[in-house]
């Protein structure tokens, strides 16, 4: 078996590609609009940042996106639990559960804009109403996959239903929550930049969709970068929060 | 038929440090036809060897020859036989499509290739269920398809990594009179890797018993207990039970030796 | 597969849909806001005879099949192309986290820079969105086909082609079938997204155009026509996974987003 290749050749490639679009920008090979050098996008960004005129945005992109994952989380979880636990809380449910998935989300924002006009609600609604389908779904397959031995030994133990839930149920159907969990956190940053795209007048995805639509070219591209990070600071903060409150069964599928 | 000389194989563990060394000088001879049983301590490194024979891996040093000739990758007339027949056999196919597998690809026609698929499944006693998937079957039945497979290539060699490890005590001795009985009528040279020192006598002409890490052969015990096996009346001839004696103290003074073996 | 009628949960439905109508008949001036199913259900039929709902139906499906389609051979493509060659994905990775992290509707804009307010763009959009599912979770199930299936293809002496198409493909062709079944539902929302943020027709801007002219039972009848299409499209894709991939029965399927 060959040496794995190694890591520096992606880090090659995009140093090449990065190296590429800057010679092409300068040398007037494309188009200076479309393409603007990239040091002209990252003086943007730095600019951005440093001025603080961005930060505002970031950060009520933020407390929408926050407050309707939270929420999502609450109403998905509690839910989840109940119809995991009670059979027919669940088939009760799973018709009109199954309705709401299938409608796709942004076909919400109109609805969510008659009742609640395009403010910050509006977009804390639409995200709390995408995000709870897929954290609901997965702790519902969570809980119902408890092993039924689990249970009765908890049951043998004589402890009572609401301890079993507690103590057993949840943290055994805590893999899947945290799929629901990691998934909807996805959604809730698409769904915030949908918003913000379709009615609003403030956040990160109104302001890369106000600098296309002003011919701010560069700052568009330092908009994109700064939400590119944004994502992957919170997954990396989700998956510390993961890796802590999962370690006894990522270490225990790995020795499987 | 086949011989091994002087084989070494080492590994480097991707954690760094000292390289392991699994087979430190294997040396062995096997003759046409024959039954060789492997048997060894845990982790020791039989696998290794089996995959080296096979040509799936490459040994550090040492040569492998097949009817005189060197092994340097996977050889046409010698098919391995895997203990994970989970994992082996093709889930998206029939039996049927999984036996015929090895035939596929060598133009060969549709229709031979169908009867010789055939042949092999009535070998291994699957008849009738050509048409059924592997999760329809039992880990037996299933350890049969795969045998079936390598059978229907009609090879002259046949390795086998312990398929019988991961079967039910029962299963276990079914599949050990089916092999025997498969071995009859075909005739291959059959090199079976197990842990199961009684299945080793039972089945084998001739044992190989392996040291612990790095592995060379310590002993080559001669197996002369009359054919067809049994069940009971080989198990409880007395030179098995005698045969039984020399492997186990041979093992478990392996064992005891250089402790228990890590993976 | 479940061919289990849920009864309670279309009589949950059902009483759900009669307390909707008393409640909006009830109130007066809520009936604007929410209105009663049968008023709603009465819209949709008008709007589907005035052909209002077909013709921007039509729009959207038609902008859904070319992206979907585009991605799905593009993405299955690279995925089993990087998957398979160690070197190769060792350059694409780097390139591959970085971008991943980015929500997909962030490049409206600049789709809307390069290729205008068109088609173009909203397909543009929206294949590079569903790419991204199809291609990690073939990339995941590529790499994760099991050694033991590998050396069996070699102790059989399969050549390297045979072995891709024979024996890779396959036994990856459940998680690549998850990551299809993940953009089908992408695909629609972003394609909807893009006809809301700049369009003149499909789905997504006639339920948005219907809001603004205040015909509020008219854009509920779309949403549910939406809803329903969403559900149709799935179902077909369930139909048709149901067919191709009979063989693998109810085994977890991990599922990469």
């Amino acid at each position: 078996m060959n040496a794995r290749p190694s890591r520096w050749n992606g880090v090659a490639l995009l140093v090449a590609l990065t190296l590429l679009w800057e010679a092409a920008g300068r040398a007037g090979w494309v188009h200076r609009l479309f393409f603007p050098p990239v040091s002209r996008i990252l003086q943007s960004f730095v600019t951005l940042v440093a001025s603080g005129e961005v930060l505002p945005h970031v950060g009520v992109s933020l407390w929408r996106a926050g407050l309707g994952y939270l929420l999502a989380a609450l109403a998905g979880i509690g839910l989840g639990i109940a119809m995991g636990y009670w059979r027919q809380a669940y088939e009760a449910a799973e018709v009109v559960i199954e309705l709401g998935r299938a409608l796709p989300p942004p076909a919400i924002i109109p609805v969510a804009i008659v009742f609640l006009g395009i403010g910050d609600m509006m977009k804390v609604f639409v995200i709390f109403f995408a995000c709870a389908f897929p954290i609901l779904v997965n702790t519902t397959d969570g809980v119902r996959a408890v092993d039924p031995v689990l249970l009765r030994t908890a049951r043998t133990f004589g402890l009572g239903e609401a301890a079993i839930i507690r103590k057993v149920m949840v943290p055994a159907a805590a893999p899947y929550i945290m799929t629901g969990l990691r998934v909807a956190l996805a959604i809730a940053l698409i769904l915030t930049v949908i918003s913000e795209m379709v009615g609003a007048t403030s956040g990160i995805g109104y302001f890369i969709l106000d600098s296309q639509r002003s011919f701010r070219i560069p700052q568009m591209y330092a908009g994109m970068l700064v939400l590119a990070l944004l994502g992957y600071l919170l997954n990396r903060a989700f998956l510390l929060a993961d890796t802590r409150l999962l370690a006894w069964y990522r270490r225990g599928a790995e020795s499987a | 038929m086949l011989e091994v000389q002087d084989l070494h194989k080492a590994f480097q563990p991707l954690s760094g440090g000292a390289p392991i060394l699994a087979l430190g000088d294997v040396s062995f001879r096997v003759d046409a036809g024959r039954f060789i049983a492997i048997v060894g301590p845990s982790g020791c490194g039989k696998s290794t060897l089996l995959l080296c024979v096979a040509g799936l891996m490459r040994p550090t040093t040492g040569t492998i020859l097949l009817g005189g000739q060197p092994v340097t990758g996977p050889p046409e007339n010698l098919i391995l036989v895997f203990q994970e027949y989970n994992q082996s056999l093709m889930a998206w196919r029939t039996v049927l499509r999984n036996v015929r597998f090895g035939l596929e690809g060598r133009g060969r026609p549709r229709v031979e290739i169908d009867a010789e698929a055939r042949r092999a499944i009535e070998l291994v006693g699957l008849t009738g269920f050509e048409r059924h998937y592997p999760w329809e079957l039992s880990g037996g039945m299933q350890q049969r398809v795969a045998i079936a497979r390598a059978l229907a290539r009609r090879p002259a060699v046949l390795l086998m990594d312990e398929p019988f490890g991961s079967l039910d005590a029962l299963t276990r001795n079914e599949l050990e009179d089916t092999l025997l009985a498969v071995w009859a009528e075909v005739g291959a040279t059959i090199l079976f890797v197990t842990h199961d020192i009684e299945e080793a006598i039972y089945l084998a002409d001739r044992v190989y018993v392996l040291s612990g890490r790095p592995s060379r052969v310590l002993e080559e015990v001669e197996v002369a207990l009359p054919r067809p096996r049994h069940q009971l009346k080989t198990r409880e001839d007395s030179r098995f039970i005698a045969y039984r004696h020399q492997i186990y103290e041979l093992i478990s003074r392996e064992t005891s030796r250089r402790g228990p073996a890590l993976p | 597969m479940r061919a289990r009628i849920p009864w309670l949960g279309l009589a949950v439905l059902f009483a759900a849909f009669l307390a909707w109508e008393a409640v909006s008949r009830g109130f007066a001036g809520l009936g604007d806001y929410v209105p009663p199913p049968s008023r709603m259900l009465g819209m949709l039929g008008q709007i589907l005879v005035s052909g209002e709902l077909l013709f921007h139906a039509q729009a959207t499906l038609a902008r859904f099949a070319g992206a979907y389609a585009l991605a799905a051979v593009v993405a299955v493509s690279a995925g089993v192309a990087f998957g398979s060659s160690r070197v190769l994905y060792s350059f694409v990775e780097p390139l591959v986290e970085l971008l991943r992290p980015m929500p997909s509707p962030a490049t409206i804009p600049i789709a809307i820079l390069f290729l205008g307010i068109g088609n173009e763009m909203k397909i543009a959009v929206t294949a590079y969105a569903c790419t991204w599912p199809i291609l990690l979770n073939t990339l995941d199930g590529v790499r994760g086909v099991d050694r033991v299936l590998r050396q069996t293809a070699a102790t059989f002496g399969v050549g390297p082609w045979r072995t891709l198409f024979q024996v890779v493909i396959p036994a990856a062709s459940p998680q690549i079938v998850t990551g299809l079944r993940v953009s089908l539902a992408i695909a629609l929302i972003l394609v909807t997204t893009s006809e809301m943020v700049v369009a003149d027709d499909g789905l997504g801007f006639f339920i948005l155009d219907l809001q603004r002219s205040f015909r509020i039972p008219e854009m509920y009848a779309a949403i549910l026509a939406l809803a329903v299409l969403g559900y149709l499209l799935n179902q077909a894709f369930l139909t048709i996974d149901g067919w191709v991939m009979a063989w693998h029965r109810l085994g977890t399927r991990k599922e990469v987003v």
